[in-house]
């Protein structure tokens, strides 16, 4: 099995007339995800690359039965096309724009709160099930279908990971970029929960970064309630404090939030912790004996 | 993006919050005009961006106009260092000259986000003067929060539990709940991720002023906040950033020696903690984006090549999306097209058609030291900047 996305997948992207959002739409066709459609207010009725392109989220779900929605809205727009696509009934939201103000986000929050709509990201990869279904900006080919689980703040980063469990001949179930934002729909905490009722997945590879308390919460979580074994790598150890590193969300701020308090947590929880970037999939492999 | 204390306090002026009185100069002679305008006493306040100015002898009292003007000519064009400037300090090119008040009592008031709620939450202490973290390290039930709806913002109940925490009462309680309730307006009207006001003061009178102000904006917000974005000051920023930032590049100056690019945020993280692991210390943070293009790996080059403490460039490129090959050719191409590189430059690649990529860099007229794993990359980088490479 595999978790969010898979071979039940009807995919839209909202923003589909754009260059990045035809390009991944494309993209993830190729890899064998069922892309149904998109999404550009004012262009439905066109085709593009074979795409049908509907005005609303509403509208493409009565015509295509779309369930799940991938965004490349620009960011002024993107939190009102999210909660557009929960009010269309869309299970999955997958939003990968860069840039939402927070506040955005918190009427994001309080307006999927009363539906079942499960929102990853923002500024995020994507999701992908190796061999299934693809519904992100990553890079299919370094994957492999396989079982071990990757959750994960950052983009490339999550390639690294992928790249190294692949050359260590272990293939992944799903691999999730709940991304680098202060705010986002999905924590680690909801995807290692989805993962626990995963029988096929043996392991998981969890990237946090420095910023806020989530790798934290998740230890607690993991020390709790997750008996199979978790690999962890917290980038930013050497990042200086008060300054956000790329990420809107990694910030160290008040000696809170810091590389060595995660990687302590985890560790404390039965995390096998790495503290350099080359060994989380020698890690897994080992672990995995 | 951060503004001066005196542009915060003029916010805050609009959303009705009590501020002392006082205007910004940039001349000793206006600063004592300004002090008799406001009854002969006042404070002399440097105005940067960094806290912790009174440490560093950037806040003065003058008992006079005349006294006024000498703390002004003092105070301007001074190098102030503070525990938040670092060791070379921030140059002051202005002062803020307000209305000396009877300081009572001092107290801390701020909003902020809470990550785990994902709200604004109201935090309040006795201990003003004092850092919120300190506190919250120290003596963490010593602070009052109150976490807020954003859509229906603070209600009256809790601004008046932020008064009654702090130990507020009768005219002052109310004062200081309206003063809560002016500043979670402020916050969420200009989009801002810090509103602080440590000190906040209460006189002997009973009257409660925002002493001092700080606030800092979401950067993703200011597309809607034009007004906002007049305030940014270029001179409190490091040239290089800025400069970066011209080029679309996110790039942080750091101390080390191993200038870094790389493409991605998490990645560009862990690529210095691994340098860090090999024993020497990144010179930057760089993330030239997720496709690294010939034009934003020249950019990054001549950023980080400015900084005079680099001794060896390691650039760790993971091609997703972008083709490998075509990320080196890109590289080879900045290196000839600047001419002048003449630091030693790892290159690690990885993704599609790398063997494609590598050779174009073995080939290159440019002697790359390649590297195809991103421990031994750090590992070269290190000993190449020690001259071993």
């Amino acid at each position: 099995m595999s978790i969010l996305v898979g071979n039940d997948t009807r995919l839209i992207v909202q923003g589909i007339t754009g260059k990045e959002g035809l390009f991944h739409a494309t993209g993830c066709r190729d890899y064998g995800t069922e892309v149904v459609g998109g999404v550009t207010p004012g262009k439905g009725g066109q085709t593009v690359e074979g795409f049908p392109v509907f005005n609303s989220v509403e509208s493409a779900v009565r015509q295509t039965g779309a369930n799940t929605s991938m965004i490349f809205v620009p960011p002024p727009f993107a939190a009102d096309a999210i909660m557009e696509s929960a009010a269309a009934g869309i299970d999955l939201v997958i939003c990968i724009t860069e840039g939402i103000p927070v506040n955005d986000m918190m009427k994001v929050k309080t307006f999927l709160a009363d539906t079942d709509t499960r929102l990853i990201g923002p500024n995020c990869p994507g999701v992908i099930s190796p061999g299934k279904a693809k519904v992100g900006i990553m890079p299919g080919h370094i994957h492999r279908q396989g079982r071990v689980g990757v959750i994960s703040r950052s983009g490339t980063l999550t390639y690294e990971a992928v790249w190294q469990l692949t050359n260590e001949d272990l293939g992944q179930s799903t691999c999730v970029g709940i991304g680098g934002d202060p705010i986002n729909g999905t924590n680690f905490i909801d995807a290692l929960s989805l993962f626990a009722e995963d029988d096929e997945t043996d392991a998981i590879v969890l990237i946090g970064e420095i910023g806020g308390s989530a790798e934290e919460e998740a230890a607690a979580w993991i020390r709790d309630n997750y008996e199979r074994p978790v690999v962890g790598f917290i980038a930013g150890a050497t990042a200086p404090p008060g300054r956000r590193m790329g990420h809107a969300g990694a910030i160290v701020s008040g000696g809170q939030g810091t590389a060595e308090e995660k990687k302590r947590a985890l560790a404390d929880a039965g995390v096998h912790v790495v503290d350099s970037p080359a060994e989380m999939g020698r890690k897994v492999a080992e672990v995995l004996g | 993006m951060k503004i001066h204390e005196y542009q915060a306090k003029e916010i805050l002026r609009r959303f009705g919050a009590p501020v002392p009185q006082g205007r910004v100069t940039r001349s000793p002679d206006n600063a004592r005009e300004i002090c008799e305008e406001l009854g002969g006493r006042c404070v002399v306040k440097a105005q940067i961006h960094a806290g912790g100015r009174g440490k560093g002898g950037g806040v003065k009292l003058a008992a006079s106009p005349e006294e006024a003007e000498q703390r002004a000519s003092e105070i301007l064009g001074m190098q102030l260092v503070t525990p938040q400037t670092g060791p070379g300090g921030q140059v002051v090119k202005s002062v803020l000259i307000e209305e000396a008040l009877d300081i009572e009592t001092e107290l801390y008031l701020g909003i902020t986000l809470d990550r785990s709620s994902g709200r604004p939450v109201v935090m309040a202490s006795k201990a003003g003067g004092m850092e919120i973290e300190e506190v919250a390290a120290e003596n963490p039930e010593a602070i009052i929060r109150q976490t807020v709806d954003p859509h229906l913002g603070i209600l009256p109940f809790q601004a008046r539990a932020v008064a009654n925490g702090l130990g507020l009462s009768g005219k002052t309680a109310r004062q200081a709940a309206s003063l809560v309730e002016a500043l979670m307006k402020a916050y969420l009207e200009t989009d801002a991720s810090l509103a602080e006001i440590n000190p906040l003061m209460v006189t002997s009178s009973g009257d409660v002023y925002a002493l001092d102000a700080k606030m800092n904006f979401d950067s993703n917000a200011l597309f809607r906040h034009p007004e906002l974005v007049e305030l940014r000051d270029i001179d409190e920023e490091n040239p290089l950033e800025v400069e970066a930032g011209k080029f679309g590049l996110n790039y942080i100056k750091l101390d080390g020696t191993i200038g870094c690019m790389v493409n991605g945020a998490g990645l560009a993280m862990a690529t210095m903690d691994i340098i860090n692991l090999y024993g020497a210390e990144p010179a930057n943070f760089l993330d030239v984006g997720g496709s690294a293009s010939q034009e934003a790996v020249q950019n990054a080059f001549q950023i980080i090549l400015s900084d005079e403490n680099v001794k060896a460039v390691l650039i760790n490129i993971f091609g997703g999306i972008a083709r490998t090959d075509r990320i080196a050719r890109g590289v080879v191409a900045a290196i000839e097209e600047l001419g002048n590189v003449e630091v030693p430059v790892v290159v690690r690649l990885e993704g599609t058609n790398v063997e494609e990529g590598r050779r174009i860099l073995q080939e290159a007229d440019f002697d790359f030291i390649v590297a195809d794993q991103m421990a031994s990359a750090a590992e070269k980088v290190v000993a190449a900047a020690r001259g071993e490479g």
